[in-house]
């Protein structure tokens, strides 16, 4: 498996050098050139731009071009300037100060500000995202000194909030033009107006999305591209094949199905990346529902996790694209640690602990996930794995309106599902496990009904600790608890690679893709 | 008997047909045997072309399971479905005919709106809304092919027993004092089992075309092996692995071809009168 990763990122290696070789000739590998236009597909259409108010991803990949947050986060998840220049943090983590670039002005020529800043914070974001005013539970106040200077004060040290501040979690908009307003009913949601490298031109709907650079853009020499096309193509194939044809240079993350990659990147001049997705980091895992024997004792829950094939499933499933997850906590988040216990393929050990925990053979429902192909085959592989252990599954067919009403309520045994970490165990994470998220009517919560006052504490400890020292210390003790106790069944970390062109560069500079770095991308000629 | 067999055999197609038939029919039943394993079981590596050594013959699917084994196991599905949703429909359309034909009057009034309003909608899209509704499985998808496939059973029989109602044989009964329900069943559906015959056997064959469709639009029952699973699974890779649709749709093309063999063949031997001036 290991060498299988290493070969393929050999040869994606490979074909980054032949491509840098063969655009030596017309220009240097080094230099940006201006100009270009950088055809993309979006899948599917988002139903808005206004990312401060529609948090769906693909909106999300469309409107990180026209909207910027006060920082944004590298591959590793390091912070680095974004509209904010410069940022300190008290030694007691209860001050942030954020000194923001100079001259920043909004596609319409007018000037952000500070001012900007504390309304997009304080008025707009509280009033339209609830994970926004997640994070202001933990703010006292939020103020503008001077011009270039904004302030946070926390009610206690929160390190999860220098994670927050992404264009995707807080977007700053335009204070002229919503001060007053109904936020959710202002006309300018059509018109997004943001401090973004780019600008909305046209928008053609069931078919493309077309964006202009913003001539008021503050970074000097950017953005390099004259003009960025969304295409929207309802067909997996039909994407494919406009990715064959050029017609577009660029397949994000999950715009194709995963047997068409490993085709798609042996074509000439095409290169893939699996980076990207590293602030969502998703973990696909099932619920296994606690409440209900047999799924209540542990010992059961430990013996589905022996009995998983999870490498062959990443290797068959996913190309190889991905990692086995070790817990709770996916790798590329800040506080993961690997520790014990691990659990490999091991049927016959599954075999035993169901038999210790007297198991009676009485058959569980599957719930798999409706997003297509690649899920349905998952359920069925996990349908023979634990067959083969001697515990009887069935599929149940639904659709997503399905899927959503029979988990949030409770009604399953076993049930497929990936959810996003969003850069911080306490705020991706937490909630999968804490007992107060035992609630119905919420799919994202813990769904699974596990609860353990040792696991409430610690999450609750370590999201308000000022070191992070302690916070490492307190979140291995998390997933050394969650391991042994399996309230889930892990699977993998996801990873949905990035296919595109290999004459453009700076396709994706952030953990958060292509839709947070096209202000740095360029075009070979 | 053999006068029919004997008509039914100078139909070649149909004896064709009939031997594909019990060629998947015995399929069906060694499949257990053969392929003694689930046909879920991932066997070998994932596509692995069809005709190489090793065990799967056929090739294996995007997981690794055997295309051979799936097929056998499926041919039990696809009959199943194809036999026992015309039966269904069958046991629908025949009462509601016959009394259509017979009472005439408002009785034949109300039932022929009945059977034009489910003539009406597209067979296809109401069997996917039916099956949508009642949550795929294989029970729901016999029911949803019966109820959109009752309607041509119905119109037949009402015509036959128009037809035959005022004959004199019938008068007689009717003289005798037998009951409207006793002659329907006695008298008159005995002369119509032909016609019947040959139009079920068309049946069958369009039930599993329609049950091939359905799961592979993704709306079969995703605990059961089938045709018509295999081709929808095989769908996307269609471009990396042609075999993985290929096969099974060789054998549904078989199957369905060897129902309308035999109904032609049927047909022949039932209507001696039709058979002999096409000679």
């Amino acid at each position: 498996m290991l060498l299988d990763r290493a070969l393929r990122s050999g040869v994606v290696a490979l074909g980054l050098t032949l491509a840098a070789t063969a655009s030596h000739a017309a220009s240097s590998d080094s230099t940006p050139v201006k100009g270009g236009r950088l055809d993309l597909v979006v899948q599917p259409e988002p139903p808005g731009l206004m990312i401060g108010i529609i948090t769906n991803g693909p909106s999300l990949m469309v409107g990180g071009s026209i909207y910027e947050g006060l920082l944004r986060y590298t591959t590793d998840l390091k912070p680095e300037p974004s509209l904010a220049k410069s940022w300190e943090i008290s030694k007691d983590g209860l001050t942030y100060t954020f000194h923001l670039q100079p001259d920043v002005k909004f596609s319409d020529g007018k000037p952000m500000t500070a001012e900007d800043v504390v309304f997009t914070m304080d008025k707009f974001l509280t009033t339209t995202k609830p994970k926004w005013r997640e994070v202001m539970r933990h703010v006292a106040s939020v103020t503008a000194p001077d011009d270039n200077t904004v302030v946070f004060k926390m009610k206690e040290p929160y390190g999860p909030f220098i994670r927050s501040l992404s264009y995707n979690v807080a977007p700053i908009v335009p204070e002229h033009i919503y001060k007053g307003t109904d936020f959710l009913k202002n006309p300018a949601n059509d018109r997004p107006v943001g401090t973004g490298p780019f600008m909305l031109k046209e928008w053609k709907k069931g078919s493309y999305i077309e964006l202009d650079r913003n001539p008021y853009y503050w970074k000097k020499g950017h953005p390099y591209l004259d003009q960025v096309v969304y295409h929207v193509i309802p067909d997996a194939a039909s994407r494919a094949t406009a990715f064959q044809t050029g017609t577009v240079k660029v397949l994000p993350g999950g715009s194709v199905e995963n047997f068409d990659i490993p085709r798609l990147a042996k074509g000439k001049g095409v290169c893939l990346s699996e980076k990207g997705w590293e602030y969502n980091a998703p973990l696909s895992f099932m619920w296994l529902n606690n409440r209900e024997k047999p799924l209540s004792n542990p010992k059961v829950r430990q013996a589905i996790m022996y009995a998983l094939n999870r490498k062959l499933m990443l290797k068959v499933l996913w190309n190889g694209y991905g990692k086995v997850a070790s817990g709770p906590i996916t790798s590329t988040i800040p506080f993961f640690d690997k520790v014990d216990p691990q659990y490999s393929y091991n049927p016959k050990k599954a075999k035993e602990l169901l038999k210790e925990a007297g198991y009676d053979g009485k058959p569980l429902r599957l719930l798999p996930l409706p997003y297509g192909e690649t899920w349905q085959r998952w359920a069925e592989v996990v349908k023979q794995n634990l067959k083969a252990v001697g515990m009887p599954v069935e599929i149940e067919s639904t659709d997503v309106a399905g899927w959503n009403q029979k988990t949030s309520q409770w009604d399953y045994d076993i049930a497929f599902t990936y959810l996003y970490e969003n850069g911080d165990p306490a705020i991706g994470v937490a909630r999968n496990y804490i007992s107060s998220q035992i609630q119905k009517g919420n799919p994202f919560n813990n769904v699974e009904g596990y609860s353990n006052p040792k696991v409430d504490k610690l999450f609750s400890d370590a999201a308000v600790a000022a070191d992070p020292k302690d916070r490492q210390k307190l979140y291995t003790e998390v997933q050394k608890t969650l391991q042994a106790d399996v309230p889930v069944a892990w699977l993998l970390e996801l990873s949905f690679p990035t296919l595109y062109d290999c004459n453009i560069h700076n396709l994706i500079e952030t953990a958060n893709g292509v839709g947070n770095s096209l202000g740095d991308t360029w075009i070979a000629k | 008997m053999s006068e029919f067999w004997k008509a039914y055999c100078r139909n070649r197609g149909a004896v064709v047909g009939l031997v594909i038939l019990a060629v998947v029919l015995i399929l069906s039943i060694v499949a257990p045997f053969w392929f003694p394993g689930s046909p879920w079981d991932m066997v070998q590596m994932p596509f692995l072309p069809p005709f190489q050594e090793g065990d799967a013959i056929l090739g294996t699917d995007t997981l690794g399971r055997d295309i051979a084994s799936g097929l056998a196991h499926g041919a039990y599905v696809s009959l199943l479905v194809g036999f026992v949703s015309t039966l269904v429909s069958l046991a629908i359309g025949i009462p509601i005919g016959a009394a259509a034909g017979y009472f005439g009057g408002w009785v034949d009034d109300i039932l022929s709106r009945i059977t034009e309003f489910f003539q009406v909608i597209p067979a296809f899209a109401f069997a996917i809304v039916l099956v949508a509704i009642f949550q795929p499985s294989i029970t729901s998808i016999i029911v949803a092919i019966a109820v959109v496939s009752w309607p041509p059973v119905a119109r037949l029989l009402r015509g036959e027993v128009m037809s035959l109602k005022h004959r004199e044989f019938i008068e007689a009964a009717a003289l005798s004092g037998q009951s409207g329900f006793t002659i329907i069943w006695r008298q008159i559906l005995p002369n119509t089992i032909s016609p019947v015959i040959v139009l079920s056997s068309m049946m069958v064959a369009t039930a599993i075309l329609t049950e091939s469709a359905l799961d592979f639009m993704g709306l079969g029952d995703p605990n059961i092996m089938s045709w018509g699973y295999i081709i929808g699974a095989g769908r996307t890779v269609l471009q990396q692995a042609w075999w993985i649709s290929f096969f099974p749709g060789v054998a549904i093309l078989l199957t369905v071809l060897a129902f309308n063999l035999i109904g032609e063949g049927l047909n022949d031997a039932l209507n001696p009168r039709l058979s002999k001036r096409r000679d």
